[in-house]
């Protein structure tokens, strides 16, 4: 394990690399800061650019963009009381009350104290877990994967859709059909191709990502722009007030941050929680661990009830890099997202990953830590400066994010189908996501579509057509044990819904 | 009788499905294929029967939260208007080439969106594309086809 950390921290502090966890960073900051575009947004933006680095500069640079948007999001959480991602919700809590109160600064640093430690703590862990867990992983079978993989895309449809689950399996299907255009991987027979050239080789990710995501974003803004519940109360930018920390405010910090720490990274792992129930979970848990007069404190202002949801996101971001890099598995959108970057590169992500591309698996561990440190020294000084953003003008913002959008995919493939392919996937992602269809949910099953058939055939294929291999083994077993039970309780949660 | 939206959606997917799953049908495998435990089409065929049945599911079943969307607060005009714009800058692209038509495409957009402020409006267009372009064909060393360009002999 020591000569890969040696080999991670070669790698990630090559001067190159360096440079794109700071510009990761700072892009991901200012992105994820602008109220409606999250990590998601984010990293799909940088995909194009990444396709010109090595694989492990290119997933440094995500990783810093990653980190970034989750940090950026808190600030316009704090700022103007508009969250850029659902996981910074919590943060606006307790975050725009100390704002309101004159103290942005103050808010503005726990956030970035907590989001440090949080992330810190979370990445030791899983510094540990990772290896462990790549080794237990080798033990995994096709029926195993396949299994994981419908754990996976049931999980993030339970959690992410926010009791709209057949909405969400819906999207999971679509997002399943759209991955099966193209040539079969084994025979090269074509399918829904519908004899066009241009589907041959199936539909882009990085087209998909951006339709459903940045595009559709930029056109949801503009869509909703009339939209009263959408506008932000903007409190003075000039004034954000200290940044210090006295004792009283760092002690309370400091019995927060490792009890939020460890939930976060566990919920993290978990495929489909991430940093959104993480932080909630945190917020909740941390309200009933302080004493009544702080409780009494929560929602007006209270650095307990900024510092734990905080805490909670970034080490869930964390957490979330685990099933990842040890199963090939995204636990969530954005990993999802990453994931499909790195088929682009040519790299499968898996058990085999730690061995066969060390310093991929151990320079992204290391660029997560230092990534974090950057964020603190860096972004921490530059807020009053960074948060000017928030300024900007929508009818700038929106045409610019679509022409990098149209601009991502024009230079992938240089050809006009694309391009209406990309518009036409973007205006059905915007009228569904108007009816809460959600579109994480979509990647998700679109970058393991290709993965859960070739699973489903080889379980398939030595189990001779018998389904009995979703039962055979005692593991694939708990899995599918694991999928009835979320199903079963989302029946429940929608009966009891129901009859209350 | 008033049908939500979302079920009006999810019969659009029900029907899409079923096409979804006829095409899975069609699909043509090899002779010796066509009684193997998996094959191209066994995939689809499985998806196409759990499009239809998550969706008869959500048209079945009442909903427990309908979606409430004020559809009277909604910017049409300046959405299609952006849509078209960005069709027609898809359209251009690859013709005029790079550096006008999205030039053209932002100043466009920056005004459909309201926007009078015609410095930044041209700070933000022509100049900023030139910029934009330099940096990928220039430094990143990354093609991009422009016969304007080409026309006024600026890019070989």
């Amino acid at each position: 394990m020591i000569e890969g950390i040696l080999i991670g921290l070669e790698t990630a502090f090559s001067f190159k690399n360096l440079m794109m966890v700071m510009i990761g960073c700072f892009a991901g900051t200012i992105i994820g800061m602008l109220p409606g575009l999250g990590p998601m947004t984010a990293i799909a933006l940088m995909i194009p650019i990444t396709y010109g680095f090595e694989p492990s500069t290119g997933l440094i640079l995500m990783a810093g963009v990653y980190y970034g948007a989750v940090f950026g999001g808190s600030t316009s959480s704090i700022l103007i009381n508009a969250p850029g991602i659902p996981g910074t919700v919590a943060t606006s809590f307790d975050g725009y009350p100390m704002a309101q109160q004159g103290k942005a600064g103050k808010a503005l640093a726990i956030a970035a104290y907590s989001s440090f430690a949080g992330g810190t703590i979370a990445a030791i862990f899983l510094l540990i877990a990772a290896p462990s867990l790549s080794k237990v992983s080798l033990a995994f079978r096709s029926p195993d994967y396949f299994g994981l993989m419908i754990l996976g895309l049931t999980a993030v449809s339970a959690f992410s859709a926010k009791g709209h689950f057949l909405k969400a399996m819906m999207m999971v299907v679509l997002g399943l059909m759209l991955a099966s255009v193209g040539q079969d991987t084994l025979s090269d027979i074509p399918r829904f191709t519908f004899q066009n050239m241009n589907l041959s080789d199936g539909i882009s990710f990085v087209l998909v990502v951006m339709a459903t995501f940045a595009m559709s974003e930029a056109l949801t803004i503009i869509f909703k722009a009339n939209d009263p519940s959408r506008v932000a109360k903007q409190i003075s930018l000039s004034q954000l007030g200290s940044i210090k920390l006295d004792k009283i405010e760092t002690k309370k910090m400091v019995t927060t941050i490792p009890r939020s720490s460890v939930l976060g990274f566990i919920i993290g792992v978990l495929p489909g929680a991430g940093s959104t129930i993480a932080s909630f979970l945190a917020y909740g848990m941390e309200r009933n661990f302080v004493n009544d007069e702080e409780k009494q404190k929560f929602g007006k202002g209270s650095v307990n009830g900024l510092a734990a949801p905080e805490t909670a996101n970034n080490a869930a971001c964390s957490g979330s890099f685990v099933p990842l890099l040890t199963l090939g598995i995204p636990g969530s959108g954005t990993t999802a997202v990453m994931l499909g970057a790195l088929l682009g590169f040519g790299i499968q992500p898996g058990p085999r990953l730690y061995q066969t591309n060390p310093e991929i698996f151990w320079s992204v561990i290391m660029s997560m830590y230092i990534g974090m440190v950057i964020l603190l020294i860096l972004n921490l000084p530059l807020i009053p400066y960074i948060a000017r953003v928030l300024a900007t003008p929508r009818t700038f913002l929106i045409p610019l994010i679509l022409f990098f959008s149209v601009t991502g995919i024009y230079l992938m493939s240089f050809n006009n189908f694309d391009i209406y392919l990309m518009i036409g996937i973007a205006v059905m992602a915007t009228i569904l996501r108007l009816y809460d269809f959600p579109m994480p949910p979509l990647i998700l099953a679109f970058v393991l579509g290709g993965l859960m058939e070739e699973n489903l055939r080889r379980s398939l294929l030595i189990s001779d057509g018998s389904w009995s291999f979703l039962w055979d083994r005692p593991l694939t077993m708990l899995i599918m044990a694991l999928i009835a039970t979320i199903v079963l309780w989302q029946c429940i949660k929608s009966i009891k819904t129901k009859s209350s | 009788m008033n049908i939500s939206p979302s079920k009006i959606i999810s019969l659009l997917f029900f029907i899409f499905s079923g096409f979804y799953l006829y095409t899975a049908h069609q699909i043509q495998v090899f002779t010796f294929d066509e009684n193997a435990a998996f094959n191209a089409k066994t995939f689809p065929i499985y998806l196409g029967y759990a499009g239809l049945v998550f969706s008869a599911l959500y048209i079945i079943l009442p909903e427990k939260k309908p979606s409430d969307v004020d559809l009277k607060v909604l910017d049409y005009k300046k959405t299609i208007s952006l849509v078209i714009l960005m069709i027609i800058y898809g359209l251009t692209i690859l013709r005029v080439g790079y550096f006008l038509s999205t030039s053209v495409f932002l100043v466009l957009s920056y005004i459909v969106l309201g926007e009078r402020k015609w410095f930044w409006i041209f700070i933000l267009s022509f100049p900023f594309v030139a910029i934009f372009m330099y940096l990928l064909h220039g430094l990143l060393n990354i093609y991009l086809r422009d016969p304007f360009l080409q026309y006024l002999g600026v890019m070989g």
